[in-house]
């Protein structure tokens, strides 16, 4: 079959295609609604998140970047409105033209063949929507600027607190040079008192590859890098709790490298201080778990203050039992989940570099036991 | 010669079945013909398409509920690296490059490319890069036990990828059948610049060439400049893991950032690369089915000259979160920013080609038009993400993911499809079926947006990328359950899509040689084009010859 070759050279449509090519009224109209009706839900899902209410009993924690708590946070927060309005106005208007322009221009059954006039530019116009959006970068960059030197401009003050965040594979080691704590995966600060006005600087340091800190609500993320030290600071307003975790691919556990900010008021903090620089508990009814502990390669990777244990490839230990969860978060910290972790690790967290030990059950119990009074 | 002679008084349909199996197989294999070597690149393409996006659906399905102990970390994070490899560089590129290699010397009134020989080693290349990649699947950790692919990140960023945290051998799959592959890429892009610049016919200079071709010049320089550090810095990764150079090493002094800046400065052109090539598709469809002239010709050239330039110094925006310092922040913000004007302006100009016209959605016209709509809300996140401070909190979360695929899926795929429905008739002879791919259009519109406008959201509640499973705490659960219900959508779309080429190439209605009613030189010859491309080779006073041709009272080149 050949094409309709009677159709004039100026007649414009091809006949034989011309059944498939005459537009469906509306074809817009389902994508619009649809839009719109996914917006709706996203937002009504994201005030639900800002919310923290409880489902299936699971207390629900959102890093939801749009509920900071702290200035970083609350200054990205400020400008992210401040862009997607100006990107929502550019979509209105664009996607508008678009939707009038497809709608009005379609080809109508029934309309006649003709070419429509043609039109090959027009200088003013091509200039006018050159410089337009000109003019938006450069107000979107000055606002930039000015958010990313207020942010990353702040300096260290002398009496602020000042903490170390070295990132392992998959997990965080946390360091108070100034208290003398070390501590693993779960943060602690005190809530920022305007009246004083010294944010906790956070320095942050890699052991091995490249992972990144972020805790939504607190700061904008950072991240970890191997012989480069960064760092980012917060001042959070509200006591509480904050989820994060690594943002940037570490290996096979990236996805279990949790993080965990508790924001203390400023009496609770300097409890937890206290109770932190303590040495290890020595409980004699343990002794025998404790001796097992020193005797195995336990030792090698962790540390427990006050005894022989000095390894440094693992969490420290010596409070093991204040931290609410196990593994960088994967599992909560039980003493069921503490034996099986110790039993084998690669079960709670499939390529996890702690080794299984291969004790025998009387030997887990006395260790699992001696760890148990490490509060 | 005379074989050749013998074919040309018959349409190749008929040549074709005359040969035997294995004869035919043989032609396709020696090929050095640009368009038989188009093919070859576009079917490559769309076979490790095909794969990856089972990748793609395998890592939708592990996070469609927290949790999920369908796929164990590893297999995820090699799924995830296999799939980000596979799209851009075995299914972008071959795809986007084999319509260059196909549409290029047609458009131009060239009889082939300047070096076919070359162009069939950059094909080979390329293909023998894919299968050597997929091998790993095989033997990548050689003696170490069962074989496993790369599992680094499509991006492979130092020191992951060093002898201390990836062993075994899956790591070299990557590096080797990338740089193979690159090699071919380079070859080919060479090939197309001598092409564009030395072969176009009597009357085209180059303020006549199509869009297309112009687009395809910017896309292959840019290939030149950006390509060639990657290989450079693939060089030197291969250095570090078996001559124990320390280039990436950390431990031994190495700068992991050093990695990135290489990367990203391949790796953002990249973006263009592939895009670039969906503007120029853009640019053919839109004015033949809106029945205009292109709106603003010098200025869609010079935005698109203007893309080029500025993309290349805008790499470091994939590292706001590294610690870079506050001036070199500020200076990728503002050249991040920048580079949306010229991309603006196209909007607008493919905007103006619209307006006024008559439009006809046929199958390619409708893909084109969700493009617009797709490209504009990937363009307002990007700018998004150009603004350094929401960077910190939105790069490497799933409202990144969301973004590019924004771009890679929803304004490339989407227009690689309507160029696939545009030109399938010029190179089979046979129109694809307009009510299959209305069914094709319509689930993949909504499959896609289902899954990438609801990712966008989960990034903003604070959701990281490249994690295998998560909390059932973090109220993502919901969203990443409607993410994975668009996947089925878009595997229907894509099996609609299989099925309508199988069935219109035996059975499609025949095409004649201009069944678009267009405008641009392929059109002026037979469906298939013969081997040889043109009885006589054309000449052009304009850049519509068919349009001076079929209306002698109006030609263009009054107006140009």
């Amino acid at each position: 079959m050949e094409r309709d070759t009677t159709r004039g050279l100026g007649g414009g449509q091809s006949a034989s295609a011309g059944e498939d090519h005459r537009s469906r009224p509306g074809v817009l109209v389902p994508i619009l609604l649809w839009a719109v009706l996914i917006s709706v839900m996203g937002l009504v899902y994201i005030a639900a998140g800002a919310e923290s209410s409880p489902r299936n009993a699971v207390p629900v924690q959102t890093p939801n970047i749009f509920a900071p708590t702290s200035t970083p946070a609350f200054a990205i927060r400020d400008l992210s409105w401040f862009v997607l309005s100006i990107c929502a106005g550019i979509f209105a208007v664009v996607a508008g033209l678009l939707a009038y322009s497809v709608v009005r221009f379609r080809h109508r059954p029934g309309e006649d063949n003709r070419e429509p006039p043609q039109v090959y530019g027009s200088n003013q116009i091509e200039l006018a929507w050159t410089v337009v959006p000109v003019l938006i970068v450069v107000i979107l960059f000055l606002a930039t600027a000015r958010y990313i030197f207020g942010i990353e401009g702040l300096q260290p003050t002398p009496n602020a607190l000042q903490i170390t965040i070295v990132g392992h594979q998959w997990w965080w080691e946390i360091r108070y040079p100034d208290l003398g704590i070390v501590t693993a995966n779960e943060l602690h600060v005190p809530v920022h008192d305007s009246s004083e006005g010294a944010p906790t600087f956070l320095t942050l340091q890699s052991a091995d590859v490249i992972h990144s800190f972020w805790v939504p609500q607190l700061a904008g993320k950072m991240d970890v890098v191997p012989n480069k030290t960064n760092r980012v600071w917060i001042d959070p307003r509200t006591p509480g709790l904050y989820v994060g975790q690594c943002a940037e691919f570490c290996g096979v556990q990236h996805a279990g490298m949790l993080l965990r900010v508790t924001v203390h008021p400023k009496d609770e903090f300097a409890a937890w201080v206290a109770a932190q620089r303590a040495l290890a508990a020595d409980d004699l009814a343990v002794r025998g778990g404790r001796e097992l502990f020193q005797a195995t390669a336990c030792i090698n990777c962790h540390t427990v203050r006050g005894t022989p244990a000095n390894g440094i490839f693992g969490p420290d230990l010596t409070h093991l039992m204040s931290r609410v969860t196990l593994g960088a978060g994967v599992v909560s910290n039980t003493p069921e989940t503490l034996r099986d972790w110790i039993n084998n690790p690669d079960i709670l967290k499939p390529g996890v570099l702690m080794p299984a030990m291969q004790l025998s059950p009387a030997a887990l119990d006395r260790i699992v036991a001696y760890l148990l009074t490490l509060r | 010669m005379d074989a050749i002679s013998d074919t040309l008084d018959r349409p190749p349909d008929e040549v074709q079945e005359q040969l035997p199996r294995l004869a035919l197989l043989h032609e396709w294999v020696v090929t050095v013909d640009h368009k038989r070597l188009g093919i070859l690149y576009i079917c490559t393409g769309l076979i490790f398409l095909l794969i990856a996006g089972v990748e793609a659906s395998l890592i939708r399905f592990q996070l469609i509920v927290p949790e999920n102990t369908l796929l164990s970390p590893q297999v995820f994070n090699r799924l995830f690296t296999m799939h980000g490899t596979t799209m851009v560089f075995f299914a972008g590129i071959p795809i986007l490059f084999g319509f260059a290699n196909y549409l290029v010397p047609l458009m131009i009134g060239a009889r082939d490319l300047a070096f076919p020989r070359l162009n069939a080693f950059g094909f080979w290349l390329t293909l023998f890069g894919g299968l050597l990649l997929y091998f790993s699947y095989l033997a990548g950790d050689g003696l170490y036990g069962a074989g496993s692919a790369p599992d680094v990140g499509w991006f492979a960023y130092a020191p992951l990828t060093g002898r201390a945290f990836s062993r075994g051998n899956s790591t070299d799959y990557w590096n080797l059948a990338i740089l193979v592959s690159g090699i071919g890429t380079i070859a080919t892009s060479i090939n197309l610049v001598a092409t564009m610049l030395c072969m176009r016919c009597r009357g085209m200079t180059l303020g006549r060439m199509p869009l297309l071709v112009w687009m395809m010049l910017v896309v292959a320089g840019l290939t030149l400049v950006a390509l060639p550090p990657l290989s450079a810095a693939q060089i030197m990764l291969l250095l570090d893991r078996f001559l124990g150079a320390h280039f990436f090493d950390t431990q031994a002094g190495g700068s992991a950032v050093l990695w990135q800046h290489f990367f990203w400065f391949f790796g953002h052109p990249e973006v263009y690369i592939l895009a670039i090539p969906a503007f120029a598709f853009a640019s053919e469809i839109i004015p033949v089915f809106s029945r205009k002239v292109i709106f603003g010709y010098p200025m869609m050239v010079a935005a698109t000259v203007g893309i080029g330039f500025v993309s290349m110094g805008v790499w470091a925006h994939h590292m706001f979160a590294v610690g870079m310092g506050r001036i070199p922040d500020a200076f990728f913000a503002a050249s991040t920013m920048l580079i949306a004007v010229p991309t603006g302006v196209k909007i607008f100009n493919w905007l103006g080609t619209i307006y006024g016209g008559r439009i006809r959605f046929a199958t390619p016209m409708l893909f084109c038009t969700a493009f617009l709509f797709q490209f504009l809300c990937a363009g307002l996140t990007g700018i998004m993400l150009g603004v350094v401070p929401f960077d910190w909190q939105l790069t490497d979360s799933y409202f990144v993911v969301a973004h590019f695929h924004f771009v890679l899926v929803g304004a490339i795929l989407f227009n690689i499809f309507a160029a696939i429905y545009y030109w399938f008739p010029k190179a089979t002879g046979r129109m694809l079926s307009e009510r299959l791919g209305r069914w094709h259009f319509w689930l993949l519109v909504v499959g896609f947006n289902l899954t990438f406008v609801t990712l966008h959201i989960a990034g903003i509640l604070g959701m990281p990328r490249r994690i295998y499973t998560y909390p059932a705490d973090r109220s993502w659960d919901l969203l990443n359950f409607v993410a994975t219900l668009g996947v089925p959508l878009q595997a229907a779309a894509v099996l609609v899509f299989v099925i309508n080429i199988i069935i219109s190439l035996r059975r499609g209605q025949p095409a004649g040689d201009d069944p678009w009613d267009a405008w641009t030189l392929e059109w002026t010859t037979t469906s298939p084009p013969p081997p040889y491309n043109f009885d006589t080779l054309p000449a052009v006073r304009s850049r519509r010859p068919l349009w001076d041709l079929k209306h002698p009272n109006d030609p263009d080149w009054l107006h140009e």
